[in-house]
């Protein structure tokens, strides 16, 4: 298995070469994974609130954004410094403290989350052994902020939409943890590289997608109710409770719970792609591709492909689950409180269940197909 | 420190994410423009005036369904390294984990029936 660029022994190799000592060489290396990647994420977000925009005007057949630059792609931009310049309201009767951390608690664990999304075998933060548990824990913080928020508003409408959000991610949770439960007893490894690696060397035919049909929808359906996308948005739903936990808020700090929900929605969709769609793996293995065109695995340039085709392909299935996350917006109507308990917990738990010990039989059954 | 290998990335991701936030909020608290009048910060109660607050004695219907998620959450985290540890454990591994998830299906059964689950 080739496994594409480098980066970092590279660059630490380069410095040494300048004179600097090891340890110094990595410690220049240590920022610059992790700005790159919160950079990445945020150009990410904004990437997805500019599809949001543009592909609900189609849906509805309208032209959306388009004087903000070349089909107003910069409008998300716009939109991010407007609310920067946007007075911020604290309500009289509110809970200064809890209202302030609110957001912040939301806002910290999503894009921390990211430190475990692998762009190709060493294109990523750190291969961190527990790796996709990370995320799991990481992602039952985020109801605390919510809740925090929606009490510390001292609004009632506040109040329900916190409550909502808390019971709709902890009912969810479940599933999600189950899903991924499936993936990992195939892989043996909780490290999303070693899931990745395990999906690739048979192309498309090898992704999980064709194992664990059952626990993709599972994961899917969960993440957009974790990420209070339609048609399970009743935490904000604006018929009944005005915004839920956001009412009260403007300017900044509304802006974090907006940028909280754009980053969780592009880290579930790659997530997705990593667990089921087989992450950084190009459709047609490439070392086929590369034996029938006798480049041999060391080439320099054959690495550099792979790690930029690597990327390439976690953006464009991840993407993919944005585009279909979006239209899932405009064509479901949003489920009630009651259905959208009753699916978690009557539906999914019970399916989740049965697809983890479905799985573990056919691996005692099938170790070869199932991940030995 | 052998064990913990690359949870300095952790660490730096933590303090550079916790950055966002702050910087986010200290860049907006110099260009925004300051509290105008105490009328703003009145509750907003889709225009009305509001009536009471919202820190009251409230029936959170949701209680049920926190205390079964507790003892599902627990037995996902349970199940975690049974799943990572599958391939060693064989058929043994298999009927101790259906016994184990056979259990908790009957406390969700006897949640079900009693009509923790139901939202009304």
């Amino acid at each position: 298995m080739n496994p594409g660029i480098d980066l970092q022994q590279r660059f630490v190799e380069t410095l040494m070469g300048y004179g600097l000592s090891p340890g110094a060489a990595k410690a220049v290396w240590l920022p610059l994974p992790l700005l790159l990647m919160l950079i990445g994420a945020t150009v990410g977000v904004l990437v997805a609130v500019w599809l949001e925009r543009k592909i609900s005007a189609a849906a509805q057949q309208r032209i959306g954004p388009e004087f903000i630059g070349p089909l107003g792609i910069l409008a998300p931009v716009a939109d991010g410094i407007k609310l920067v310049f946007k007075e911020d309201i604290v309500p009289a009767n509110s809970d200064p403290w809890l209202f302030l951390l609110g957001p912040v608690i939301v806002v910290i664990p999503v894009f921390l989350s990211y430190l475990i999304v692998p762009f190709g075998q060493n294109l990523m933060i750190t291969d961190l052994g527990i790796g996709i548990f990370l995320w799991i824990a990481l992602s039952s913080i985020v109801p605390i902020g919510l809740l925090m928020s929606g009490y510390a508003s001292n609004n009632k409408y506040a109040l329900i939409g916190g409550l909502r959000a808390a019971a709709q991610s902890i009912s969810y949770e479940i599933p999600l943890a189950l899903a991924v439960l499936a993936v990992v007893m195939m892989s043996n490894s909780l490290s999303t590289v070693d899931i990745v690696n395990q999906q690739s060397g048979y192309g498309i035919l090898g992704w999980n997608l064709w194992r664990q049909p059952a626990g993709l929808l599972l994961f899917w359906i969960s993440a957009l109710a974790e990420c209070e996308r339609m048609p399970f948005d009743l935490p904000e739903a604006e018929e009944e409770i005005v915004a839920g936990y956001q009412t009260e808020y403007a300017g900044m700090k509304f802006a974090l719970f907006y940028l909280g929900s754009y980053v969780n929605l592009v880290l579930s969709a790659l997530l997705v792609s990593v667990l089921y769609l087989g992450g950084w793996d190009f459709p047609i293995p490439l070392d086929l591709l590369a034996g029938l065109l006798h480049i041999s695995p060391d080439n320099s340039v054959l690495q550099i492909v792979t790690g930029g085709l690597g990327i390439v392909m976690t953006l464009l299935k991840a993407y993919f689950f944005v585009f279909i996350a979006i239209l899932l917006r405009w064509t479901v109507p949003r489920v009630r409180i009651d259905q959208l308990l009753d699916l978690g917990w009557k539906f999914l738990l019970p399916i989740g269940l049965v697809n983890l010990l479905m799985t573990a039989g056919l691996k005692l059954a099938l170790p070869f197909a199932f991940g030995g | 420190m052998f064990a913990l290998s690359g949870y300095e990335y952790l660490l730096g991701f933590l303090i550079l994410c916790s950055l966002v936030p702050a910087l986010a909020l200290s860049a907006s608290k110099v260009l925004r423009p300051s509290n105008r009048g105490p009328e703003r910060r009145t509750t907003y109660e889709s225009g009305m005036e509001p009536v009471g607050g919202a820190w009251i004695q409230f029936n959170i219907r949701y209680y049920m369904f926190a205390l079964v998620f507790v003892v599902f959450d627990v037995e996902t985290v349970f199940l975690y390294p049974w799943a990572v540890a599958f391939h060693k454990l064989g058929v043994l591994g298999f009927v101790e984990a259906l016994i184990f998830i056979a259990i908790l299906i009957v406390g969700l059964v006897y949640a079900w029936r009693k009509g923790a689950l139901e939202w009304s």
